[in-house]
């Protein structure tokens, strides 16, 4: 495919200062069962090429299924009207140096190929998930989920980038709702698709799979009869597939400096950080170490390269609470003049690459598990995602959980349902007060980060260990 | 006094009108039409020629086409951001197979029993050429042939419906509308000139979007159609300071979107007004219709309005449904066909009826019943998408009028726009979310400030029963904005409204 591109290439006769075309093919299939009967059994090919052309300081797009010659030179051709037509409005006039001539590839780890297991045995797994999952009467819906991906991506540009990377994906969910009269209760594996890795079918069969969906549909039907989380403020611990979500909506989404820039302001929102407190600002307590690391072997969006063609390294975002830099590409960087990294991204060939998270991830500390919960007097220990919802600068959030038990004298006790949560960014970081260590770090992921104007839904990674804040207000079942 | 900014010109209500006049500015791509059928006529082909030999085996297709040429341009700061296009269709393509028990009585052919029925799809791009697509189609249908006998039994497989089994179906529809969008050339300069001066921010989409279906049983349908959207915001000196806008249609009109960015400018000077923090509690509340709008789409998009959301404990409608849960009489939900320009095809090549009510004057009246959901809770299918979510929401008018909304109001909130709503506990009917742009604290009917931005959660049995007092007496179409994989169309219909108490908490 770089030898088609890299010819097309030079059969575009533009008089542009920089043209690069990114092409795609992404082959997914998309299996789920419901209370073990089959719900979908999908293929899908999507392929296509995204031509970007550089002229008179501005950056125009054209996206075509068609990859051909022809198809890519009209492209371009259209890309290049659409950079010359805006020319006079541009926001920023950009040069070459925010594409840099790259040649390189990526290859993500797959050990069991997805052509390895056929389609009457993947259908088989999911069916008996489904009944492992349905423990009792009580469990009135089971749900098993399994999607791959596998995903090329090529990149070529005038300057002489030549780039090719290989992705392979596996998403999964496993879900149990539980009825009595009055209460229904619903858990799943670790959120909706939180178990979304790189990687081949040993990331879905994995060891412990049917202890968890047996653990899934016991404790939906457990919190039938659990008590509301209490309404307090108390010392709160995340298991970490809370703190991906955490992460993701109070870190990840305010460090973006395209919101920063004000692009996102129609639409996601902006943020409460602003271009000087790069360097400088006190985000959360000491403990808070946030990477950017797209080196995390299987975490869901790792890469070599950015879709813009720039090598990515991990980098600290925020090192012993104060903020470093910000997740934004060479284009965001070079406007707000701040530091940044190699996520310029785009979800798909059809959309234009913009700043996004890639894998954000809290840093382990040293504080055993049990020894964080035996520390605590009293509290509230949270896990799993069902609710989230914060503001457009991302300052005041309110999330909620499947599953939570208090925390009493040391010890986990009574099972709580309908846990929430509730604060505003800097406050909640500060509050910061134990970091689990290595063997409390879990590594999630999921398919549905959304954001950008055309809207695009992104991969994206995030990693951490159990925390425990102080002085939260926590609440159950009425706001 | 009016602070709604949603402005919305030349929506075409005219469902199944076929109009083959020439579209301005609009280049349609008769190839793809012509290379539809054309795949369509080689699917039925193959089929026959690949039909299993024993009789009572059938295998039967359904064929989807989803497909735009798209202008995207994106503005900051009244400057261009981005700009580009796409072209893009897929279709998917569903095989079902099942084995036929004929019925006692060889006239009686309605009631034929399907066993062993098993299904399989596959989306692949289409580009329109037929050199390209069949051979991609042709491998994908192998592809999905070799599986079938592979997967497991699904008892509620949905099979095309011949005209004649299914008499409410009509078996072929075309709706082509015209329309006029800008030239691509021109999009910034009409855009951006008239807010040069501002801080303008927003996001145009415009083009042609097609949809298309065909399957087995001889079912047709066709739908095209241009528009465009335009979602602006206008911002002051201060992050909160800042006015929603929305301009779409078939058709552009540039003193409409002048006229438009002239209200909302005047409306970001009220703004200014030093901000006023509320503390948490609870506060009598007016929602303009972008606001009401909000809440709808959460509801319309998982708040579990289909059967089968209902059935498998995933809808905050449960209670209402079963009669433990009430909501006020004033309010009433439905689909209205007939004011929006979208395909009243779903998935399955069924057509929706052209309004349906789903709760009337706040009792449960229809659920929304897909093909699948018909099968397996034995309900007669009322022409909903795979995902029973509505797609032409309307909520019934009041008779509160505009000119009155503030001093109905009093002394509380004027919300504009709510953002990033969700449901904090689905089964109870809990909503969560935060007010955004422009909202106000008013007392005694006047504007006294804008608010910093406040977080509500409550109850939708609560603010939508006893604490709504009241609708605003004329509806607003609020234009559908997303473009997640396409550009969306259509929109809702909705009025404002006032509620006692709405309960915010952060």
């Amino acid at each position: 495919m770089i030898g088609h591109l890299t010819a097309a290439l030079e059969q575009i006769d533009i008089p542009a200062d920089w043209i690069g075309i990114r092409a795609m093919q992404e082959v997914s299939s998309w299996r789920a069962m419901r209370d073990g009967y089959p719900q979908q059994n999908d293929h899908g090919l999507s392929q296509g090429a995204m031509v970007e052309v550089l002229a008179a300081g501005q950056f125009g797009y054209s996206a075509t299924n068609q990859l051909t010659f022809e198809s890519l030179r009209k492209a371009a051709q259209q890309a290049y009207n659409q950079a010359i037509t805006t020319s006079q409005w541009a926001i920023y006039r950009f040069t070459q140096a925010v594409r840099p001539p790259v040649k390189g590839s990526y290859i993500s780890p797959c050990v069991n190929t997805f052509d390895g297991m056929g389609v009457g045995e993947i259908n088989d797994l999911l069916r008996q998930l489904c009944k492992h999952l349905k423990v009792s009467t009580a469990v009135v819906r089971t749900s098993a989920i399994a999607r791959t991906h596998n995903v090329d991506t090529w990149f070529v540009s005038s300057n002489g980038s030549q780039i090719h990377q290989k992705l392979a994906m596996v998403e999964s969910h496993l879900g149990a709702i539980a009825q009595a009269p009055g209460v229904t209760q619903s858990r799943t594996d670790n959120g909706y698709l939180a178990r979304s890795y790189q990687g081949g079918w040993e990331r879905f069969t994995e060891d412990d799979l049917w202890e968890r969906a047996t653990r899934i549909g016991q404790q939906a039907v457990a919190l039938l009869e659990a008590p509301d989380c209490p309404d307090e403020s108390t010392t709160l611990v995340l298991a970490p597939d809370q703190m991906m979500l955490q992460i993701h909506e109070s870190v990840g989404h305010p460090l973006e400096l395209d919101r920063i820039l004000g692009d996102e302001r129609n639409y996601a929102g902006g943020s409460f950080v602003k271009p000087k407190d790069f360097g400088s600002l006190v985000y959360g307590s000491k403990l808070m170490n946030i990477t950017f690391d797209t080196g995390l072997e299987g975490e869901l969006a790792s890469y070599e390269f950015d879709d813009t063609g720039t090598p990515s390294e991990r980098a600290y975002l925020i090192r012993d609470g104060i903020l470093q830099r910000g997740l934004g590409g060479l284009e965001s960087q070079r406007r707000l003049n701040v530091p940044g990294v190699a996520c310029t991204r785009a979800c798909s060939w059809n959309r234009p690459a913009i700043d996004r998270m890639a894998n954000i991830n809290l840093e382990p500390g040293e504080t055993e598990f049990e020894s964080m919960i035996s520390s605590i007097e009293s509290g509230v220990y949270m896990e799993s995602n069902r609710s989230w919802s914060i503001d457009d600068q991302r300052q005041k959030f309110q999330f909620g959980c499947e599953y939570a038990r208090k925390i009493e004298n040391g010890q986990l006790t009574t099972l709580l349902k309908n846990p929430n949560y509730r604060s505003t960014t800097p406050k909640f970081w500060s509050s910061l007060a134990q970091v689990g260590d290595g063997k409390t770090f879990k590594v999630y992921g999921t398919p549905y980060c959304g954001k950008g104007e055309p809207n695009q839904l992104i991969r994206v990674g995030h990693a951490s260990p159990v925390c425990a804040f102080e002085d939260i207000e926590i609440f159950g079942g009425a706001a | 006094m009016t602070l709604q900014t949603s402005v919305t010109v030349n929506v075409s209500n005219s469902y199944s009108s076929i109009n083959t006049a020439t579209q301005g500015s609009v280049h349609r791509n008769h190839r793809y039409r012509t290379t539809f059928e054309q795949l369509v006529e080689a699917v039925a082909r193959y089929q026959i020629d690949n039909q299993p030999s024993d009789d009572l085996q059938e295998t039967h297709f359904t064929i989807s086409l989803t497909g735009e040429e798209s202008q995207f341009t994106r503005f900051n700061q009244a400057k261009v951001r981005q700009s580009g296009h796409v072209r893009d269709a897929q279709i998917k393509l569903t095989l079902i197979s099942c084995h036929r028990v004929p019925a006692q009585d060889d006239s009686d052919s309605d009631n034929e029993v399907h066993q062993d029925g098993r299904t399989a799809s596959t989306t692949i791009p289409f580009t329109g050429d037929f050199d390209v697509d069949w051979p991609l189609t042709q491998s994908a249908l192998t592809r999905l042939q070799q599986e079938l006998p592979l997967l497991p039994v699904d008892p509620y497989i949905v099979l095309p419906l011949s005209a004649e089994a299914d008499n409410i179906q009509r078996r072929q529809t075309q709706t082509v509308l015209s329309g006029h969008l800008l030239n691509e050339s021109d999009i910034a300069n009409a855009l951006l000139k008239p807010v040069h001066t501002l801080d303008f921010s927003g996001f145009y989409a415009g083009g042609l979007s097609y949809r298309a279906y065909a399957d087995s049983a001889g079912k047709r349908h066709w739908f095209e159609t241009p528009s465009f959207t335009l979602d602006y915001s206008l911002f002051g000196g201060r992050a909160q300071e800042a006015v929603k806008g929305t301009f779409a249609g078939v058709r552009w009109q540039q003193t409409a979107y002048e006229k438009s960015i002239e209200a909302a400018a005047k409306q970001l000077t009220l703004l200014t007004r030093p901000v006023k923090a509320l503390p948490r509690g609870s506060y009598r509340t007016y929602l303009a219709p972008a606001a009401v709008a909000d809440i709808i789409d959460i509801i319309v998009w998982g708040g579990g309005l289909g059967e089968a959301a209902l059935r498998q404990g995933n809808s905050a409608f449960g209670k209402l449904e079963k009669g433990e849960g009430t909501l006020s009489e004033q309010f009433s939900l439905g689909e209205d066909f007939q004011r929006t320009s979208l395909p009243r095809f779903n998935s399955s090549g069924e057509i929706a009826p052209a309004r349906l009510s789903l709760i009337e004057g706040g009792r449960w009246k229809n659920s929304l019943v897909s093909g699948r959901s018909a099968k397996e809770y034995g309900k007669p299918s009322n022409g909903a998408n795979e995902e029973e979510a509505m797609r032409a929401p309307t909520v019934a008018p009041g008779t509160l009028k505009e000119k009155d909304i503030l001093n109905e109001l009093g002394t509380g909130l004027y919300i504009s726009n709510l953002h990033y709503l969700n449901w904090s506990d689905l089964t109870a009917g809990r909503i969560t979310g935060m007010t955004r742009y422009a909202c106000f604290w008013v007392e005694e009917g006047e504007i006294v400030a804008p608010i910093e931005n406040l977080r509500f959660d409550d109850d939708l049995y609560r603010f939508l029963g006893e604490g709504l007092i009241g609708l605003t007496d004329q509806q607003t179409f609020i234009p559908a904005v997303s473009t997640y994989d396409r550009r969306s169309l259509g929109g809702m219909w909705v009025p404002g409204m006032l509620i006692d108490q709405f309960r915010y908490t952060l």
